[in-house]
């Protein structure tokens, strides 16, 4: 079977990995362009959040090139982009594209409908149950790396002397784990990536700012879709964390990781009922970056998505609170580049001008 | 001959220009329509410039803001560009010593900006939605026929305001005719329409902001002086429009342009004479790989000035 899935970031370099050895062709969706959007908000219903639009235009893309299966997340709680699969497959089928979508429930919720639908890709691609614990285990593997060199790329890019070499050094490094194949291959890969990207030429004596980044997982996670706000960040030379790497929930490197603790962290800001989708996040991870010493926070949130508006609301308190300076941006299709690099200079500058009053040097203009 | 500093705001409607002397104040200030044409309407405002002043006074330094300010700042030689939020926080705490909240309306933006001590400490722009800001105004003054200069005028005649619904542009446009049929008179519907506005700016753009006096309105909306008494009817507090309310963006600016002259030395500045330079910008897509980058190129007389929007660097850097 031709077997696609969602963009997310670099995370398609360990999907496509794991597809192939599952037994399939694989189809790696295009980064999302102007064409995806544009067939996107086509197909959508008018008031769908940007991520469903991308999504639909992602999907009329890989059908071009004749994609059977579609492998995307589920996911329950009070965020509607759980269903978004189901909604997705009803457009497929009008637009008789013969795409059969696969929406893997979250196994915490629904362990069962997890392993029928991992099973069923299993036997359709003809690879036994210890083949497909050992694929998973690479791409595991994969994922984290893709995402440690990723994480790591945000923390030298500040700092290098020639704009844009961090992001052409991170290229070739992606390249190198798409090619290993085994755990240790991809051990080699990622030593070999960490090695190149750490002897970028540095300007040692930038003090960069540290902004968090939290909010809506697809906004936040692919780069296309929140106009590469780490990267135009990371030239302007600010330091970037973002509170969600797909590999996240179980590592240590991030400074935001346990699920549990998360809500403990929000619940002083929401005692009264919990917020779907990345709501909770948004509030704790606030409180946490504040507490690590982050000059400030970035939310990106789609356009008229209800968990980040209920944050939104919630926000002006925590950065009372907590004194870090939070800037949120709404991202839908007529959000232009412009507007946002406007915004986040004008952020820098506030953030650049607290440091300075709080190291008291004193200086001419506000 | 005297010495001052050039500070040049483009905006998608309108295209400041000021000059300040080494005390701050303003020698000349042009407003300008942009009508979509930024180069040659700032070519032909600094020519106009230049013909008034430009053999009294010496510039020392420019600065460029608003939303082509990297593409104005190239043309002129500009000593920095800011963004246009830092520029009118710039100005205003400048002029209006203590200020702690600028209301700032222009042709396509509004924005709010909190200040504590001289400090940016919070600010917030619209986002998707410009109703209420000034290209807006201006269409519902030709609308009901009224010249845009005289739209205050009749909201401050009103006695009955009525209550028009603001939440959206075109919403607020059909409300205001429906209640144009009803036979309420010109002056009430106008004045509720500041009034919706004013709820409508902020509902969006100050919700959650501490709104403190002094407070600054400045940006090209607010000679409206409908829209000032809404906004100090609904803070119940005074608004300060600030003399050079309209240019504020380009006199912050400048004022950048100083500070960063007082460090670095030696202006930039092109001079006045770039009115007879031939500016253009041209762009093609790359084919280099999946992603198809737009690439643009900046033409000065031919030579090449720059390309950008490349996102591997590749063109960007044989520019240089």
């Amino acid at each position: 079977m031709k077997v696609s899935f969602p963009r997310m970031g670099y995370s398609y370099i360990a999907l496509k990995w794991l597809v192939e050895h599952l037994g399939h062709d694989y189809i790696v969706p295009p980064e999302p362009s102007k064409k995806t959007l544009d067939l996107g908000v086509k197909h959508s219903p008018e008031f769908a959040c940007i991520p469903f639009k991308i999504l639909t235009g992602t999907y009329l893309e890989v059908a071009e090139e004749g994609v059977e299966v579609i492998v995307t997340s589920g996911g329950m709680g009070p965020c509607r982009a759980g269903y978004y699969w189901v909604m997705h497959q009803y457009l497929l089928d009008e637009l008789n594209t013969g795409i059969k979508m696969v929406g893997l429930e979250p196994p915490r919720c629904d362990l069962i409908d997890f392993y029928k639908k991992l099973n069923w890709l299993r036997k359709t691609g003809g690879i036994s149950l210890n083949a497909m614990l050992n694929v998973l285990k690479v791409t595991w593997e994969k994922l984290k790396v893709l995402d440690d060199i990723e994480m790591l790329s945000h923390q030298v890019r500040p700092y290098e002397k020639k704009r844009g070499e961090t992001t052409r050094v991170l290229w070739k490094a992606l390249e190198m784990i798409d090619e290993a194949n085994t755990l240790q291959e991809i051990k080699d890969a990622n030593n070999e990536g960490i090695k190149a990207i750490n002897n970028i030429e540095k300007d040692t004596s930038r003090r960069p700012l540290k902004i968090g980044i939290i909010g809506e997982i697809y906004v936040v996670l692919e780069p296309a879709a929140n106009h590469y706000i780490q990267i135009m960040l990371g030239e302007m030379g600010v330091e970037t964390d973002r509170s969600i790497y797909l590999s996240g929930y179980t590592r240590n490197a991030t400074i935001v990781n346990l699920e549990g603790d998360i809500y403990e962290r929000a619940k002083p800001y929401m005692n009264e009922a919990p917020i779907g989708g990345h709501g909770v996040n948004s509030i704790a991870e606030t409180v946490i970056y504040a507490e690590n010493g982050y000059d400030g926070v970035i939310q990106l949130a789609p356009f008229a998505c209800i968990p980040e508006i209920v944050a939104k609301g919630i926000l002006p308190q925590v950065s009372k609170d907590k004194d870090i300076p939070v800037l949120t941006l709404f991202i839908d299709e007529q959000t232009g580049k412009t507007g946002v690099q406007t915004r986040l200079e004008a952020f820098v500058d506030l953030l650049e001008k607290r440091r300075e009053t709080r190291n008291k040097i004193e200086r001419l203009a506000i | 001959m005297k010495t001052g500093y050039l500070g040049v705001d483009v905006g998608s409607v309108s295209t400041n220009i000021v000059v300040l002397d080494e005390k701050n104040q303003v020698l000349v200030e042009k407003y300008l329509r942009t009508n979509g044409k930024p180069i040659t309407t700032v070519q032909e405002g600094l020519n106009i410039i230049g013909q008034e002043i430009g053999d009294k006074v010496k510039i020392l330094g420019a600065g460029s803001t608003g939303s082509a300010r990297y593409l104005i700042a190239m043309m002129l030689g500009a000593d920095i560009v800011k963004n246009e939020i830092t520029a009118h926080a710039v100005a205003a705490s400048t002029f209006v010593e203590g200020v702690q909240t600028i209301i700032e309306i222009g042709g396509q933006d509004s924005k709010i900006i909190i200040l504590r001590d001289g400090v940016v400490t919070d600010f917030a722009m619209n986002t998707v939605c410009a109703a209420g800001t000034g290209s807006f105004l201006d269409q519902q003054a030709v609308r009901v026929c009224i010249p845009i200069e005289d739209f205050g005028n009749y909201a401050l005649r009103a006695n009955n305001p009525v209550r028009i619904a603001g939440r959206c542009a075109v919403f607020a446009e059909s409300d205001m005719i429906h209640k144009q049929q009803l036979g309420y008179n010109i002056e009430d519907i106008i004045a509720g329409l500041c009034e919706a506005l004013v709820r409508n700016y902020l509902n969006n753009v100050g919700k959650g902001k501490d709104i403190l006096s002094p407070i600054v309105f400045q940006g090209g909306v607010a000679a409206n002086k409908g829209l000032a008494q809404a906004f100090s009817k609904h803070l119940e507090t005074d608004i300060i429009i600030p003399p050079h309310y309209a240019v504020m963006g380009a006199v912050g600016a400048a004022l950048l342009a100083k500070e960063t002259i007082s460090k670095k030395g030696k202006t930039s500045f092109k001079g006045f004479g770039i009115y007879d330079t031939e500016f253009k910008t041209t762009s093609f897509e790359c084919q280099g790989c999946s992603n198809i980058c737009e690439v643009v190129q900046f033409y000065e007389n031919r030579e090449l000035l720059a390309r950008w929007g490349d996102r591997c660097g590749k063109w960007e850097l044989e520019a240089v």
